[in-house]
């Protein structure tokens, strides 16, 4: 496994995480922007402009696009989030030069108006998806709740009206001032000859212009709101709880990752052992998200309506103890052991490195192996988890529930 | 890569392949009984069985059991389909002899304890409940129930009177029954001595009795209708019909055939639906194999005023499949697939349940240069004399949403 990057005078950051024994390779461009670097005019903007990047240039239609991947035999997406966008192929190694040249075309896409119009129609279905599955909007409603003015409250994909008013226009002034090489990594993993890697980046995207792009940085004062949205045809109840935690560049996010799976894993956690194991709920699970200037906790429930009250306060029991008593050595280590396994396990597919390698890249200019992971969590102390707990405290949250339930769930209001 | 085969007198089949570049190892357990073996009055049964078994055996309470798991770093899962019970796990591979003993005591010494009974049952019927709000999976929950002839269509979530009546008795008598080596395989791809494993196996499961239980009768698939009403934005559209099972000497001609319709971007289903006319962002079709049937499965999801026109476009998309396939279709499927099976070889998880699934259809495992062989010898004709003589017909329609909607011509 050997670690490679470079970058080209444009400012495009080229890094590869380059295993000769891997029988794939994994190609991605990371695009450092996503829903909280748009204007609220144009919300969805980042998810929607993904979409069309697949759409072609002026040299190539949307369906010589999917032949040429589908000929390659790649398997292909693309992803946004709050931060980032990330689009990847994972391939035979013999494709790379191919897909690595096709990549890098779409990263200057045509924007064509027709292809806009058609395709705008797929992303209200994808919206109108996403309603009818659990949770039902309620995250983005709570999101929205929690983070107040902050930009991080901007909804992924938009909503229903914003991406119907939004014109191609005001797309491509995105695309022209957010897809700046000096704002995107392309990042490989697997069979990958960095050397041609860079050739063809240099021979693709070397006349790319740069234009200075700067995240903008809001303080962050989260509320503590809570939210009942009705839904009569819902046959579970769900509750979504947010609280804050260590942010991207913090150290103390390896202790909060360690927290989240004490607490709330999908096995062995306290929370599996209280509700889900004796059937109260169907799904409990907490989560830990890490953005540039903030971080995020998440406490995600099901369960029958009438059990969400009794739940809720079997959560709080559950979290005033961690804060009270803390957590056990051998918890601690069982834990640690759980994720470095995970780790290992996951890191056999290089699709799967992929995206680490790119997005830690872009996080802090660092590359961290799977061995330096692992000694990170190793690194974790007891007092190190304990610290995590109290300063973000899980009970200074905002809360939503969406189901058939009317009227206030929560004790605490 | 080396495949190997051993059969233990119980009946018991040990299939492993060798993946030396990874440092993971990981098995499946596919036991014979899935929901089809649920007696009528109580549907779900084998679900509260496989989530009883879990709670605790040999030496091991149920929490000593996941904490011992969880010491060593071995990742679990379980699930039920129609045919099996299947318990899956993965690890670094010095944990393979441990694994394989823990699970030796789940499979032959479970408590079944009288006071986790209740607490199973709640999580079978949290789990029926939730069902009810996700609707791509309750649709097509009803299109398995019309599809397939009884007991094949039965979901494994069962329903609530059946989860309501189960007593410890029946899941006793369940496990007896169902959970027996012959008919059980035991799939392991990754990391191991294959030596070292083959005696590990024969000692911890030599002494597991055989049952005499035996596979429900296939029955011959149906033609169902239904629409089922729903307060929802979107409406769900599921299609099934006859295609050939796994097993069959022409399956590959099925799977091409199927490919072209729906294997990435530039698939038929794609193009239409969604890349021309926008009308839904998910759209597609798989083959499925249960061991006598073999079936082609469609779905999309729409705004129900676009519903009617999505139905008919797919329709219409699998008529036209009849007519026949092109030679670049063909060629980028073949790519699709040679990168699938190289790349393949990267996860001990998935080769693992692929080996047993195979040896459950072909009692014998395909060796990954025997699919490339016969991808490679599918010509354009071969996949057109197949869909001559198999053209899509016989459809299954179920749709889920706020309006039902009108059958095309080619379904009539």
């Amino acid at each position: 496994m050997q670690f490679c990057e470079q970058s080209l005078d444009n400012g495009l950051q080229i890094v590869a995480e380059c295993n000769p024994d891997a029988h794939s390779i994994a190609v991605a461009f990371c695009v450092n922007t996503g829903s909280r670097d748009e204007e609220r005019a144009v919300s969805g903007v980042s998810h929607f402009l993904e979409h069309m990047i697949f759409k072609g240039t002026d040299n190539l239609s949307v369906d010589e696009v999917n032949q040429r991947f589908d000929q390659m035999g790649a398997e292909y997406n693309a992803w946004t989030g709050k931060e980032h966008t990330s689009y990847y192929a994972v391939a035979l190694p013999e494709h790379q030069d191919q897909i690595v040249k096709l990549w890098c075309e779409l990263m200057r896409p045509a924007l064509r108006e027709d292809d806009f119009n058609m395709e705008k129609q797929v992303i209200l279905e994808e919206i109108r998806m996403y309603d009818d599955q659990p949770p039902f909007g309620a995250d983005e409603a709570c999101e929205e709740d929690y983070y107040g003015d902050h930009p991080l409250a901007n909804r992924v994909l938009g909503t229903e009206q914003s991406v119907t008013d939004l014109s191609v226009d005001a797309m491509r002034a995105y695309f022209q001032s957010h897809y700046s090489p000096q704002n995107m990594v392309l990042t490989a993993a697997g069979q990958v000859d960095f050397s041609a890697l860079v050739d063809s980046a240099n021979r693709y995207c070397g006349a790319w212009s740069n234009e200075a792009v700067r995240r903008e940085m809001h303080p962050l004062q989260s509320a503590a709101r809570r939210r009942v949205i009705e839904r009569a045809s819902s046959s579970q109840q769900y509750v979504i709880q947010l609280s804050s935690g260590p942010n991207s560049q913090d150290s103390r996010r390896y202790a909060a990752h360690l927290l989240v799976s004490l607490l709330g894993d999908s096995s062995g956690s306290r929370l599996y052992w209280e509700l889900l194991h004796p059937g109260l709920a169907e799904q409990i699970s907490t989560h830990y998200y890490e953005y540039d200037d903030t971080g995020l906790i998440m406490t995600w429930m099901c369960c029958a309506p009438e059990s969400v009250e009794k739940n809720l306060r079997t959560v709080r029991t559950v979290y005033e103890a961690a804060n009270a008593n803390g957590f056990s050595e051998a918890e601690l280590a069982r834990a640690k052991t759980k994720l470095n396994s995970r780790l290992v396990l996951s890191s056999e597919r290089p699709q799967n490195r992929m995206l680490s390698v790119g997005l830690g890249w872009i996080r802090d200019r660092r590359y961290r192996s799977i061995r330096d992971e692992m000694e990170s969590f190793n690194a974790v102390t007891l007092e190190d988890v304990h610290g995590v707990l109290r300063d973000f405290p899980l009970l200074q949250c905002s809360a939503t529930t969406v189901g058939p339930r009317v009227g206030s769930v929560w004790d605490d209001v | 890569m080396p495949i190997h085969e051993h059969r233990y007198p119980n009946g018991l089949v040990l299939v492993a392949e060798s993946m030396q570049s990874l440092e993971s190892v990981a098995f499946t357990f596919l036991l014979p009984v899935g929901a089809a073996y649920d007696p009528s009055d109580r549907a779900g049964l084998t679900s509260v069985t496989c989530e009883m078994a879990l709670r605790g055996c040999g030496d091991l309470d149920s929490r000593q059991y996941v904490e011992r798991l969880e010491s060593l770093g071995i990742e679990t899962g379980e699930s039920v389909t129609v045919s099996h019970t299947c318990y899956r796990s993965a690890m670094l591979a010095d944990h393979l002899g441990e694994a394989v003993r823990l699970y030796g005591d789940l499979l032959l010494r479970p408590r079944l304890p009288t006071d986790e009974l209740e607490s199973s049952r709640q999580v079978a019927v949290q789990e029926y409940r939730a069902l009810d709000d996700e609707l791509l999976q309750k649709v097509m929950v009803e299109l398995r129930r019309g599809h397939y002839p009884k007991p094949w269509g039965q979901s494994h979530h069962g329903n609530i009177d059946g989860l309501s009546q189960i007593t410890l008795d029946d899941i006793r008598r369940h496990f007896a029954g169902g959970y027996r080596p012959n008919g059980t395989i035991l799939g392991v791809a990754g990391k191991f001595s294959w030596d070292e494993l083959k005696e590990t196996v024969g000692e911890v499961f030599g002494s597991w009795e055989p049952g005499d239980w035996s596979e429900p009768d296939g029955g011959a698939l149906r033609v169902h209708r239904n629409h089922l009403k729903h307060d929802s934005n979107q409406t769900q559209i599921a299609l099934a019909y006859p295609s050939i099972p796994y097993k069959h000497e022409d399956y590959f001609q099925a799977w091409g055939a199927v490919g072209v319709l729906s294997e990435g971007s530039s698939s038929r289903l794609f193009t239409e639906v969604r890349e021309k006319r926008g009308l839904c962002y998910s759209v597609g079709a798989s083959t499925r194999s249960l061991r006598q049937h073999g079936s082609v499965f469609c779905h999309a999801g729409t705004t129900a005023e676009r519903a009617q026109e999505t139905l008919d476009v797919m329709i219409a998309e699998l008529v036209r499949l009849a007519e026949g396939i092109e030679s670049e279709e063909l060629d980028r499927l073949k790519a699709k697939m040679k990168s699938s099976l190289i790349m393949s070889q990267e996860s001990s998880m998935a080769r693992a349940g692929a080996l047993a699934r195979d040896w459950y259809h072909l009692e014998r495992v395909r060796p990954l240069e025997e699919i490339s062989a016969r991808v490679d010898a599918l010509t354009p004709a071969s996949i057109n004399r197949y869909l001559t003589e198999n053209p899509p017909a016989d459809f299954t329609v179920v749709t889920l949403g706020p309006q039902s909607l009108e059958m095309p011509d080619a379904v009539l």
